[in-house]
């Protein structure tokens, strides 16, 4: 792909070869970046598949409680049961950077802290079953918070890593040879127009001192008549 | 330090007990409702939306508009029916995404 669309200057080219010198510095800079996010992102890839699997199941056991106690219950019942929680939760976010993406982070704070909290109902009316099944789920809860944490931390490091990974490839398959083809291109086109300029002045010094010499030869050649000597320009040869 | 709140969206029985533990429930019976009610969430100040797999399935534009924001983290859960793989298979979607091959 010869589309080389620049002007064969020195401008130019003194102009393309900081931009090369640029680009390169930049593409050795992002692919460290990339090389850096990806050892990031494979560790939390996977903390987050064990975390997932972890929460999953915890989640089924609990929601399996839930299926047994409202099999006790009547479903009003527990519906009225569980319908005015005594715990209240609020989540604080602060941002980690990670190789300058903005990770979240989740502390969250219960309003109460005693534990015995989590059940907002009177055990008189309620199975037992019912126990079991917001236990495990408040168990399960401290990893679900991290698994959000987590899970988005993966997106985003994604994301990143995507257009790293797109910028490198541009740099390393595109930008960069197109411009080391241009600069190619650029010196060779000078060096020409150098070489035709050193031959057009040789040629022009050798027309001029064939004059020279011409215009010498008759001279010489005028000032041996005059004297009577011999015509024959050999003998000055 | 402004404070964020949880939701989890789902069908009734999937999400009732986690009222229990002080998470703002909002049950949704359609995918339509559910649908809306993420939108409305996502404007609102909540962090994390847990979702249930059983409705994500249906809602695959609308989760992937909030992938690349920093809030809502929509994190799907398995509703009561049990694990459908939707969160896994996304992790594994995540890994694609930045390696452009499936490593793991």
């Amino acid at each position: 792909m010869p589309a080389v669309n620049v002007n064969p200057t020195r401008q130019e080219l003194t102009r393309l070869k900081t931009r090369l010198k640029t680009s390169i510095r930049g593409h050795k800079l992002l692919k460290d970046k990339r090389d850096e996010l990806m050892k990031q992102f494979m560790d939390v890839v996977r903390e987050n598949r064990a975390l997932r699997a972890k929460v999953e199941e915890g989640l089924m056991r609990a929601h399996n409680s839930f299926t047994v106690a409202s099999a006790v219950m009547s479903s009003e019942a527990m519906q009225q049961a569980l319908m005015y929680p005594k715990q209240s939760v609020e989540l604080d976010m602060t941002f980690k950077n990670i190789m300058s993406v903005n990770v979240p982070e989740y502390q969250f704070k219960t309003k109460n802290d005693d534990p015995g909290e989590i059940y907002p109902y009177g055990y008189a009316a309620t199975s037992g079953e019912l126990d079991t099944a917001v236990e495990a789920l408040s168990e399960v809860f401290q990893d679900m918070l991290r698994l959000a944490e987590i899970e988005k931390t993966s997106q985003l490091l994604a994301e990143e890593i995507e257009k790293t990974r797109r910028r490198v490839n541009a740099l390393e398959y595109v930008k960069i040879p197109q411009m080391e083809e241009a600069i190619k291109y650029i010196s060779m086109k000078l060096d020409e127009n150098e070489r035709s300029s050193t031959i057009r002045l040789m040629k022009v010094k050798d027309m001029l001192l064939k004059d020279a010499i011409e215009e010498k030869r008759e001279q010489d050649v005028k000032v041996v008549e005059a004297f009577g000597g011999h015509p024959d320009p050999e003998h000055f040869a | 330090m402004a404070s964020y709140r949880i939701a989890v969206l789902g069908d009734r029985e999937s999400v009732l007990g986690f009222k229990a533990l002080g998470l703002d429930v909002f049950p949704a019976e359609s995918v339509e409702e559910a649908r809306s009610t993420l939108h409305r969430l996502a404007k609102e100040n909540y962090a994390v939306v847990y979702l249930t797999e059983q409705l994500a399935q249906y809602m695959t534009d609308d989760l992937g508009r909030y992938k690349d924001e920093l809030t809502p983290a929509v994190i799907l859960i398995p509703g009561k029916e049990g694990s459908l793989g939707i969160g896994m298979a996304n992790v594994k979607k995540s890994v694609e995404r930045a390696v452009g091959a499936d490593i793991l």
